[in-house]
């Protein structure tokens, strides 16, 4: 127990990966600290979600490996590697919520095929995580056609809160969300990460996102990652491209 | 590191306390829920009840909701019922979960015999409806034919030249195949019977008669709209799904001109061509099951259907192409604007797409049968 607070619940290790000739990874290394809020950043197309991707193991990598938990992933076997997936929740950029079941159905999806769990108090569960992302109840009979953006964002969030997870990978959460409800967001990614335990793994391009909910960030560049720390690192840091990021007149217009 | 939960009583004077300890999380929740379950019953005739959960090892919202759901059903049964000992740790998480409402129960709505009949009489009623919304869609496709018509540069050429390769072109294979096959079968099972009566010849008649005036045409009719009428009501289906047909419109676009239109051409131009291959077809493959299982030699094959069949059979067959072809585009184009937001409504429109067109289109032949028998064709 000991080592598993001090060893990264994430450890991405010489990671490439290649798209024909195109190498969009290529040899990074990444740990994810136990607890902490990592924020992802990186130029448009520099394979932000091809890491997120890459970790939750639905893009083949080239080389490298990638650990989880502790547990190699290449080497695990079928019920350990459940055992991790069962641990992880995933956030979909445009919230990949089933389109033929209910938002109750979404959320119990998860909970039905890991947990023998009685009905009622699945649906007790499911209405407290719909409180948890700031729901109302009612929207627990609707349809994911029937849902608003951030509404679908936040269902998508309670669904991959379901089974209680160590570990969240958010790709992009606040895109497609006006700047209260983006700023909600964050909120309530901070609350949940807190109430929960929670360590979230969260691709993004908000500078928002990145100064009050993130506790560190990491930077993709080249296949690589250039730089990784806090945010006074990475206003302090001499590369172009975080130059442009930092202190650009968006960034400027955030710090106020 | 993970022990097994456990609900302990203990007297306290007066009041009870019901000690919580272990691991409350997901994967002990059957257990957990039986544990609160039994302390609920328990409860009865103490003034007050601590829930203490200091010994607590893990807990996560399932084991935070059952301790909540304990101290409320205690609370409801008039016995003051509260939590102690709460690490910081998880204080914030049971404040969470205190926040839920009471769950509203919800009706799952179980079928009923009254139900049952209900859906069948709103299918019934919904038969109107689908004929209109055709109707609807017909008068659509015509007026933007008419539109075309008057400013021919508004059709969408490379638009229906590429719905053209897809729905002909690339169907030729299969088609040729398939009916080539239908001629085999025919022919072989003509000859077998009428071998009998010593009528090896007429299978000629029969196979010229059948093919060219129904087989071929029906066949193929029956064939495009499963592989083409399907993938229009996907094409259009999933544009809809995904709000490209309202970009269409907000952009001064008429979705059926630009999307229904080179779809419905295509597919028009695309079916008499393919029953006339598939014709072909079929009678190459009936002719050589005749020569080859009946012993018909070519030659007298090609004299005997030159005598059995003429023309009128041949126009017969292939009038009725472009209008089965009309009927599969519009029902596949009407099923396709109808699909809603979800995957299963593009999956049941697409069946229904398929299963309607075909329907119709055997309709169909059976009006252009009454029809021409009424003419004497």
């Amino acid at each position: 127990m000991a080592g598993e607070i001090q060893n990264p619940i994430i450890r991405v290790r010489d990671i490439t990966v290649q798209f024909g000739t195109t190498r969009v990874l290529d040899g990074l290394n990444l740990d994810v600290k136990r607890g902490e809020i990592l924020g992802f950043v990186g130029p448009s197309g520099a394979g932000k979600s091809v890491l997120t991707r890459t970790i939750i193991g639905l893009v083949p990598k080239v080389a490298g490996s990638i650990e989880v938990f502790g547990v190699d992933l290449d080497a695990s076997n079928t019920s350990q590697r459940r055992n991790v997936e069962r641990r992880w929740g995933v956030l979909f950029q445009q919230g990949a919520l089933f389109s033929s079941l209910t938002v109750r159905q979404n959320i119990q999806f998860p909970m039905r095929e890991y947990l023998r769990v009685s009905q009622r108090l699945m649906d007790e569960i499911t209405i407290a995580k719909l409180t948890m992302v700031g729901l109302k109840p009612e929207v627990a009979e609707r349809f994911p056609s029937e849902l608003s953006g951030g509404m679908i964002k936040r269902v998508a969030l309670a669904r991959a809160l379901s089974l209680d997870p160590d570990l969240v990978f958010l790709d992009e959460p606040t895109s497609g969300l006006d700047p209260i409800g983006a700023g909600d967001f964050d909120e309530l990614v901070r609350t949940l990460q807190r109430t929960l335990g929670l360590t979230v793994f969260m691709v993004t391009h908000d500078l928002d996102s990145l100064y009050t909910a993130c506790d560190r960030i990491a930077v993709l560049g080249n296949g690589k990652i250039i730089a990784a720390g806090s945010i006074a690192d990475m206003q302090a840091s001499q590369h172009p491209w975080l130059r442009q990021y930092f202190h650009g007149k968006r960034a400027r217009a955030v710090m106020g | 590191m993970n022990s097994d939960p456990k609900l302990e009583r203990i007297a306290k004077g007066n009041a009870l306390a019901l000690c919580a300890t272990g691991t409350w999380t997901a994967s002990f929740a059957p257990v957990l829920e039986r544990m609160v379950a039994d302390a609920e019953k328990l409860a009865g005739g103490s003034q007050s009840i601590f829930i203490d959960v200091s010994e607590v090892a893990k807990l996560d919202t399932f084991g935070a909701w059952l301790i909540e759901r304990l101290r409320r059903s205690l609370t409801q049964g008039a016995v003051e019922a509260q939590i102690a000992g709460l690490s910081a740790n998880y204080s914030s998480l049971v404040d969470e979960v205190r926040r839920v409402r009471a769950t509203p129960v919800i009706d799952t709505g179980a079928i009923t015999i009254t139900g049952m009949l209900e859906q069948i009489g709103r299918a019934v009623a919904g038969v109107a409806g689908t004929v209109a919304g055709l109707i609807d869609m017909l008068g659509a496709v015509l007026a933007a034919c008419g539109r075309v018509l008057i400013h021919p540069r508004s059709l969408r050429l490379t638009s229906t030249v590429h719905h053209l390769e897809q729905v002909c072109w690339r169907a030729v294979p299969i088609v040729v195949l398939i009916t080539f096959l239908i001629g085999c079968i025919i022919a072989q099972q003509g000859i077998f019977h009428f071998r009998r009566f010593g009528a090896d010849l007429f299978v000629v008649d029969m196979l010229g008669v059948l093919v060219l005036r129904e087989i071929g045409v029906l066949l193929v009719a029956i064939m495009v709209a499963g592989r083409s009428g399907s993938a229009y009501t996907a094409e259009l289906g999933s544009m809809k799904m995904r709000e490209e047909i309202d970009a269409l419109r907000t952009m001064g676009f008429d979705p059926i001109e630009v999307l229904v239109l080179p779809r419905m051409l295509a597919l028009v131009l695309a079916l008499p061509i393919l029953a006339f291959l598939g014709a072909m077809a079929a009678l190459y493959g009936g002719g050589l099951v005749a020569w080859l299982y009946g012993g018909v030699e070519p030659e007298a094959f090609l004299l005997r259907l030159r005598d059995a069949i003429s023309i009128d059979h041949f126009i017969v067959g292939i009038v009725k192409a472009p209008v089965m072809a009309a009927v599969i585009g519009i029902v596949a184009c009407v099923e396709g604007l109808a699909v809603q937001g979800s995957a299963e409504s593009l999956g049941q429109h697409t069946t229904s797409s398929v299963v309607k067109g075909i329907f119709f289109v055997i309709v169909m032949d059976g009006v252009f049968a009454i029809f021409f028998a009424s003419i004497g064709m």
